[in-house]
């Protein structure tokens, strides 16, 4: 199979797919197209979706087709990167309290860390935006420690809050709408990734880095 | 000048719309806005009123209005709802009401959905952008209740503008459903893939805003997946780890881990919408030309009658 690998989606779509596995190459590839497709586009672009091994690039399909955009991709794929702009730190407070963590003496035993450590580990991960996915706002932070590395559990519950802070595998996520969930809760935050300033309305852009900051109750309670 | 409604009577699923909210997909937005885009764009031209201006989607669950202020002309269209006014009518209608008048829209022969817009501008709230209602957070304009109230600014009263709006034969439900096939169709054996497209699926009440499950043979993938996550489009075909497949819709999530065995053309998407519960379906593989084809065609077709609908009638 040739790389990447340009597959269509419907009139109006491609998917152009670096990898099958979740790997740095393959990331670091999407990363670039979707750079150049911000800074450069092609007539008819609408937008692009970037994931962790495939970026999705609309079109209107009354002003171009499939192969015009392939080739323009190509086009793309080939141009340097202008050299990288540093990336912007986000700090995400998290209360760990216990109301706001019911995972958290689970996922402190299976790792066999105390509660304490368990929270040492996830303020000491060093995360950044892989993708928002799912839901508004729901931003895919790559940089668990492995310490914390667990599969979710076997089963979602559901009703869990907006600001939940959960934990799957590499990945944290803080939540922004009541959903169900079958990761890890292991705290709660009160910083907005959906901020009511149309000319910024996402906290994060993929690519950002996430630094977690905790906070005692008091300062929760006084933030939300 | 203001025009008010109260509500008396909202089902499940009725909701503000509009032209929704696109090119947001990467923040985990779907664009959402009408499940029937040509319907909306129909009753807003009817009334002079900007093609993807805010309106009021109606679910099978059906609305009652009670106007209590003012007086105002308003369209209904999309499907074939059933309509009671002054008088019975179809759905695909304009007409004026008055203060102490009632407004009913209830199922009628074919069609989940029908559009109420108003000669007016419609108060509702907006989120990046769009009053169109995000079913799953709330977001934008929001779902209507029974007992709460809508408030029309600037009504407009033009009883020249009253009687039919033409129902165009693309507005009605479509029941072939063109695809491309994938992204993940190769994670499918030839044999599913024949079954796919050579079977008839239907339509299940596991229907709303974001998608609708479709029953028919399970379409199992090869090979047990462990895909990363991936964008979804609207009108992606997804099929869970037990072979039943679900047609995303206005609300898709943005991403997911399942295999997308075909997506569906968006030019077929408004009519799919329109198809009912055990209604059912076929789908039918075209390549990326032909999909770009059929676009364009329905796309003209589409511009054609909607440019119509401006003139004076």
């Amino acid at each position: 199979m040739t790389r990447p690998a340009f597959r269509p989606v419907a009139e109006h779509g491609v998917l152009v797919e670096f990898a099958e596995k979740i790997n740095d190459a393959a990331y670091a590839q999407v990363r670039h197209l979707d750079a150049m497709l911000a800074s450069h586009g092609f007539a008819g672009f609408v937008e692009s979706v970037p994931a962790y091994v495939n970026i999705l690039v609309e079109f209107d399909p009354l002003l171009t087709d499939h192969s015009a955009v392939i080739q323009a991709l190509h086009s793309l794929l080939a141009l340097k990167s202008a050299p990288a702009t540093p990336t912007t730190l986000r700090e995400v407070l998290v209360c760990y309290d216990a109301d706001f963590a019911p995972d958290l003496p689970e996922v402190a035993k299976a790792c066999g860390l105390t509660e304490e450590a368990a929270i040492a580990a996830h303020l000491a991960g060093d995360y950044a935006v892989f993708l928002y996915g799912f839901a508004p706002g729901y931003a895919y932070l790559g940089g668990v420690p492995p310490a914390l590395h667990l599969p979710r559990k076997a089963a979602a519950l559901r009703g869990i809050a907006a600001g939940s802070v959960i934990i799957a595998g590499a990945q944290c996520l803080v939540t922004t709408l009541t959903m169900p969930t079958g990761w890890w809760i292991i705290g709660r935050s009160p910083t907005q990734i959906l901020r009511p300033d149309p000319a910024h309305p996402f906290l994060f852009d993929v690519g950002d880095r996430v630094k977690f900051r905790r906070i005692s109750r008091p300062e929760f309670e006084a933030l939300r | 000048m203001t025009a008010r409604f109260q509500i008396t009577h909202a089902g499940p699923y009725v909701s503000v719309q509009d032209g929704g909210r696109p090119k947001l997909m990467r923040f985990g937005v779907p664009a959402s806005g009408a499940m029937d885009r040509l319907a909306l764009q129909a009753a807003n031209l009817a009334l002079g009123n900007p093609a993807t201006a805010a309106g009021i989607e109606v679910s099978l669950g059906g609305l009652a209005l009670t106007c209590t202020e003012g007086a105002i002309t308003l369209a209904v269209a999309g499907g074939g709802f059933i309509v009671e006014a002054d008088a019975k009518h179809g759905s695909w209608v304009v007409l004026t009401l008055h203060a102490g008048q009632r407004l009913i829209i209830r199922p009628g022969p074919w069609g989940s959905w029908a559009y109420l817009c108003f000669a007016g501008a419609l108060q509702t709230g907006h989120w990046l952008g769009a009053a169109a209602t995000h079913a799953l957070s709330g977001f934008g304009g929001g779902k209507l209740a029974t007992g709460g109230s809508l408030e029309i600014r600037e009504p407009r009263v033009n009883q020249a503008l009253n009687g039919a709006i033409p129902c165009p034969i693309f507005a009605r439900p479509r029941a072939n459903l063109r695809v491309t096939l994938g992204p993940q169709d190769r994670f499918f054996t030839a044999d599913t893939l024949h079954d796919l497209l050579s079977s008839r699926f239907a339509l299940t009440t596991a229907y709303d805003r974001m998608g609708v499950r479709l029953s028919g043979p399970a379409l199992h993938p090869a090979a047990q997946l462990n895909m990363p996550s991936e964008p979804i489009t609207r009108g992606s075909v997804q099929v869970a780890g037990d072979g039943v497949a679900t047609v995303l819709l206005a609300d898709h999530q943005t991403t997911g881990g399942y295999p997308k065995i075909a997506t569906v053309l968006d030019c077929d998407l408004d009519g799919f919408a329109q198809l009912r519960p055990r209604d059912a379906v076929t789908y039918q593989a075209v390549a990326p030309t032909q999909a770009t084809a059929l676009a364009r065609a329905h796309a003209a077709a589409q511009r054609a009658y909607l440019l119509a609908l401006t003139r004076p009638r």
